[in-house]
């Protein structure tokens, strides 16, 4: 992957709430026009870190820089060029969605998207008179998107935005972020749904207990943790649990419930097991692949599943 | 950020508007207490030998006005822990909006509302107080704004202090309905027992009350330069206070 210029730099971030360290010796670069995600479970510290970045808390220690400047500091200068969306936020219950967005568009300097487009793009454009406590779940995050994408930013911060949403409206949310990538803008996100974290991000980052456990693309990941694979496969051939058994590149068959399922940790495992099928002429009724997900990297890394 | 600002109060005043209990606890129920005070003194004849009826009349605008002012601060309260409570503060923060013009919006909305409230009181009370040429309208409004914006203030306090929402408006009121009681508007500062009269000195509300009264009854404001310091020192404490302890989420 070709490194364009990093746009978030964190170096040894640490932050402390009282004796509780919340994050210690974090480090990872975001790269300009990558969906960079920071995945782990609640409490693991996603959210202190991507709080800091946008210069709404202090670090501790280390060195935080966003577009060349210092959060906290340049908070101002900064917030012009950054687009934010927060975990559990809410906006007046009774403020109308067009004014929502008109005072957004008023408060930036710079050159403003057309936050009229802004709606239609995210299908609130007939919900522009409704008052914020009258909207979905759904209409609200892609409202909160809006808001973060009104000043035209480049660089979008996105925490846990499809939390609480049913599949379908999260399938839409994450067609909204690929669009906010192809504008050429760099998204920062944070999310404990690995599913989300493997479709949508270029990059993610694993941080458990406010360390990052590991870093890279999500097919790098697995690649690196989880080699195993299987295929699942009904037939009648009674010696069919042999043949496959046969084949150098399988460590595993099991027969259970009328279904074999074939394990190895090779590439070429599907291949293997296909050209088995066809040389024998096995009759087979049912086939299916089980690839290693992020999921069972992060089971794999941490030594417990995600929803623990 | 004066856009900012003029955008975001406007919007608060819209807000404040669609709901409408807010707006009946805080602009239509000042008006109902001194039109039903009103109504009870002017049933008072002045020959009954009910002597103190002529300081009950003259005063009834003054506690009308504290009402008003104590109303405005404890809706301030109310509104700033439910808009930590939810989210919105934070999320107004992460914006180019500064803390101050957020907080500068509500302050006017709770200013504009005090003024509002007063002009409908007067208005729905003249029956009852005839308002002679001799009162300073103006002046008195005036003097009603000074002390609720120093008010305001403590309220900040309290808004920076109470956790949640729930429990916002009724610590506003333990903390302020007794400062009502001390602030000389039913018993003179001078009649109490010295240590009482060592707290009401230093009470916000005593030095409004001593404002509003002296404006109702015509002084010039030059009289008044002591507590209108008073205000404005109450004012500068509390906000350099407040911004200290205060939390946004």
């Amino acid at each position: 992957m070709p490194r364009a210029r990093p746009v978030v730099q964190v170096s040894n971030f640490r932050k402390t709430y009282g004796r509780f360290v919340a994050v210690e010796d974090v480090s990872f670069d975001v790269y300009d026009g990558e969906i960079f995600g920071l995945i782990g479970p609640n409490g693991a510290g996603k959210t202190t870190t991507m709080e800091c970045v946008e210069g709404l808390r202090i670090p501790d220690d280390g060195r935080i820089s966003v577009l060349g400047l210092d959060p906290f500091r340049d908070i101002h200068m900064l917030q012009q060029r950054i687009g934010v969306q927060l975990q559990e936020a809410q906006l007046q219950k009774r403020i109308k969605v067009k004014e929502a967005v008109h005072l957004w568009a008023n408060l930036y300097q710079r050159k403003m998207s057309d936050g009229e487009k802004l709606l239609e793009q995210l299908g609130l454009a007939d919900k522009r008179n409704s008052w914020f406590m009258t909207l979905s779940g759904g209409q609200k995050q892609r409202l909160f998107i809006v808001l973060a994408l009104i000043n035209d930013p480049e660089v979008v911060f996105l925490d846990e935005l499809t939390t609480g949403l049913d599949p379908q409206s999260r399938r839409a949310i994450w067609e909204l972020v690929r669009g906010i990538r192809e504008r050429g803008k760099t998204v920062f996100l944070t999310t404990h749904l690995m599913e989300e974290a493997e479709k949508l991000c270029d990059r993610v980052a694993i941080i458990e207990h406010g360390r990052i456990i590991d870093m890279d693309s999500p097919e790098a990941l697995i690649k690196r943790h989880c080699r195993e694979r299987a295929v699942v496969l009904s037939t009648d051939d009674p010696a069919a649990e042999g043949r496959f058994a046969a084949i150098p590149t399988v460590d595993e068959v099991t027969l259970k419930d009328g279904k074999l399922t074939i394990k190895g940790s090779e590439e070429n495992l599907v291949t293997e097991v296909i050209r088995c099928i066809s040389e024998s002429g096995m009759h087979v009724t049912d086939f299916r692949t089980v690839l290693p997900t992020l999921e069972d990297v992060f089971l794999r890394v941490t030594g417990h599943s995600i929803r623990d | 950020m004066l856009r900012g600002l003029v955008r975001l109060t406007w919007i608060e005043l819209k807000v404040f508007f669609r709901e409408p209990l807010g707006a009946i606890g805080t602009v239509i129920m000042p008006v109902l207490v001194f039109v039903l005070l009103g109504k009870f003194g002017s049933n008072v004849s002045p020959d009954s030998g009910f002597t103190s009826s002529s300081a009950f009349r003259i005063d009834v605008p003054v506690f009308a006005a504290i009402l008003i002012s104590i109303n405005a601060v404890l809706s301030l309260v109310a509104i700033i822990a439910i808009y930590r409570e939810g989210g919105i503060l934070k999320r107004l923060r992460a914006t180019p909006l500064r803390a101050t013009t957020i907080l500068t919006a509500h302050v006017l909305v709770k200013l504009l509302l005090t003024a509002a409230t007063l002009t409908l009181t007067i208005l729905a009370g003249k029956r009852y107080y005839p308002v002679g040429a001799d009162v300073p309208l103006f002046a008195f409004g005036l003097a009603l704004v000074i002390a609720t914006w120093s008010i305001l203030s403590v309220g900040f306090i309290i808004a920076s202090i109470v956790p949640t929402a729930r429990f916002a408006q009724p610590v506003g009121a333990i903390i302020l309905y007794p400062m009502v009681a001390l602030s000389g508007l039913f018993v003179p500062i001078e009649a109490m027992p010295p240590t009482l009269q060592r707290i009401a000195g230093v009470l916000p509300l005593t030095y409004a009350v001593s404002l509003l009264r002296g404006m109702w009854g015509g002084d010039a404001w030059r009289a008044h330069l002591g507590d209108i310091g008073a205000l404005a020192l109450v004012f500068v404490l509390c906000t350099a206070l407040a911004s200290r302890i205060f939390r946004w989420e």
